[in-house]
C-alpha cells in the first residue's frame, strides 16, 4: 500500500531548500518518516529540522494546526490530505 | 460585594459568562457540551493583563526593587504596557515599552495617554525583536527595572493565586481551560491551579499564526520560548490563523452579542475545535475558555465591519 502524501508548508526560511517554493509534498505515516521524505527531495533540510534525532527547540510543527509535541512528536501519526507546518518559535500574542 | 476602595481594587473576579447559543446542540438525552467565556475585559484596564502588571509591580515593590519614582522597563505589543502604564502613573513610576511597530494605533494611543514612553522595534522581527531589544535596553539602563513578564514568576502566580481559583469556584466542573499562549503566564497559572483541583482537566493552549511577515526573516536558531513556559502543564497545543480568530470573533459578536478582541478569536476557535470533538466521542464538557480583551482596540483595523476581511492583519501583530 502507498504511503500517505501530505501537504507541507514551509517558512520563508527554508525555501531556499524547497526551490523557493512555498508548500511542498511528502510522503509517510509518521512525522518523522515525512521529514526523511522531504530530506530526500530537498537535502539539508532535515538538519534545519532535527537535532540529535529530536525536533529543535525553535521549530515548532503543526499537523492540522495542532502541535506535534503534544502528538507524540516525530512518531506523530499522518494520513493522506493532513497538512503540515513548519514555524518558527515567536514570543506569542498579548504580550 | 461590588464595592472597592480604588480602582486597582476591583481587579479580577470576572464573570464567567455561559453561551448557549455557540455551545454545539446535541439531541436530547445526550450528553451536553457547554462553553463558558471568562470576560477579562471587564479588569480595570480593560484586559487579563491587569492581573500581570499588578502582580509584578507589587512583587517588584515588596522586593525592594522598585522605589518611588522609578523607572519601569517592558517589551510589550499592548496589553501589558496599557495596565502598566496605569498603574505606574497612579503610583508614581515612568514607564517606557518597548513595542513592534506593527501594531494597531488604539495601542499606542492608550499608552501615550497614560504617559508611557514607546521604543518601537521593527516589525520584520515581531515580538521577539522587541524582548531582544528591551533585554539590551535593561543592559544600558542597570537604574531601570525591567519587570520581563516572559520570565517573572509573579505573572504566572497571579493566575495561580486569582484566574485559575476564580474559574474554580464558579465552575468546578469544569472539564476543559483554554487559553491563548503568550508569554503563557494565563495558562501555567491558572492551568496548574486547575491541574492540581482535578488532575483530569484539559489545558489546552491557542497561539495566533501570524502572516509571514512576522517570521519571514527569523533566524531558526535564534527563536525564541518564554522562560515561563512548561510544556508539561498543558494537553494540547493549537495554531491558529487570522483568518479563522476573525472569523470567530464575528460568530461571538453576532450569535452571543460578546464584543471581543482578534486574540480571543484564535482561543474560541481552538475551544470550539475541541466541543466538536466531544460531541463526537459522546462526551458531556464543560469548557472554560478566557475572552482576553474587548475589541475597541481593534476596531481600526477593519474586521468588525460586515465586509471586514482578515487580510488587513497580514503583517500586523493582531493578537
Amino acid at each position: 500500500m502507498a504511503l500517505p502524501t501530505v501537504e507541507v508548508r514551509i517558512p520563508t526560511i527554508l525555501r531556499p531548500y524547497t526551490n523557493n517554493e512555498k508548500v511542498v509534498s511528502a510522503d509517510g505515516e509518521s512525522l518523522s518518516e515525512v521529514i526523511t521524505s522531504l530530506n530526500t527531495n530537498f537535502p539539508g533540510i532535515g538538519d534545519r529540522l532535527l537535532e540529535n534525532g529530536e525536533l529543535r527547540r525553535f521549530i515548532n510543527i503543526y499537523i492540522n494546526d495542532e502541535d506535534v509535541r503534544f502528538m507524540g512528536s516525530l512518531a506523530a501519526a499522518l494520513k493522506t490530505g493532513d497538512s503540515v507546518t513548519i514555524l518558527p518559535a515567536v514570543a506569542g500574542g498579548r504580550m | 460585594m461590588t464595592r472597592y476602595e480604588s480602582l486597582e481594587a476591583s481587579l479580577g473576579h470576572t464573570p464567567l459568562i455561559g453561551l448557549p447559543k455557540l455551545s454545539p446542540k446535541t439531541t436530547e438525552g445526550a450528553p451536553r457540551v457547554r462553553l463558558w467565556a471568562k470576560l477579562e475585559d471587564r479588569n480595570p484596564t480593560g484586559s487579563i493583563k491587569d492581573r500581570t502588571a499588578i502582580a509584578m509591580i507589587d512583587d517588584a515593590e515588596k522586593t525592594g526593587k522598585l522605589k518611588p519614582g522609578a523607572t519601569i522597563l517592558e517589551p510589550t505589543s499592548g496589553n501589558t504596557g496599557i495596565s502598566l502604564a496605569m498603574i505606574a502613573k497612579v503610583r508614581g513610576y515612568k514607564l517606557v515599552c518597548v513595542m513592534p511597530e506593527n501594531t494597531s494605533v488604539e495601542r499606542r494611543q492608550l499608552l501615550e495617554m497614560w504617559g508611557a514612553k514607546i521604543i518601537f522595534s521593527p516589525a520584520a522581527g515581531g515580538s521577539n525583536e522587541a524582548v531582544r531589544l528591551a533585554k539590551e535596553i535593561a543592559v544600558e539602563n542597570p537604574d531601570w527595572v525591567f519587570l520581563y513578564q516572559y520570565g517573572n514568576p509573579a505573572n504566572t502566580l497571579a493566575h495561580y493565586q486569582t484566574t485559575g481559583p476564580e474559574i474554580w469556584e464558579d465552575l468546578p466542573e469544569i472539564t476543559h481551560f483554554v487559553a491563548g499562549l503568550g508569554t503563557t503566564g494565563t495558562l501555567m497559572g491558572a492551568g496548574k491551579f486547575l491541574r492540581e483541583k482535578n488532575p483530569e482537566i484539559a489545558v489546552i493552549a491557542a497561539e495566533p499564526r501570524y502572516g509571514e511577515v512576522v517570521y519571514g526573516l527569523r533566524n531558526l536558531d535564534a527563536g525564541f520560548v518564554p522562560e515561563l513556559y512548561d510544556a508539561s502543564i498543558l494537553t494540547r497545543r493549537f495554531s491558529v490563523g487570522a483568518q479563522d480568530s476573525v472569523k470567530r470573533v464575528k460568530e461571538l459578536l453576532e450569535v452571543e452579542g460578546i464584543f471581543a478582541g482578534i486574540s480571543t478569536g484564535a482561543i474560541l476557535h481552538a475551544a470550539i475545535g475541541i466541543a466538536n470533538e466531544c460531541i463526537a466521542a459522546g462526551a458531556s464538557a464543560h469548557i472554560v475558555f478566557i475572552v482576553c480583551d474587548a475589541g475597541w482596540k481593534y476596531l481600526s483595523t477593519g474586521i468588525y465591519s460586515n465586509d471586514g476581511d482578515a487580510d488587513v492583519l497580514e503583517g500586523q501583530l493582531w493578537a
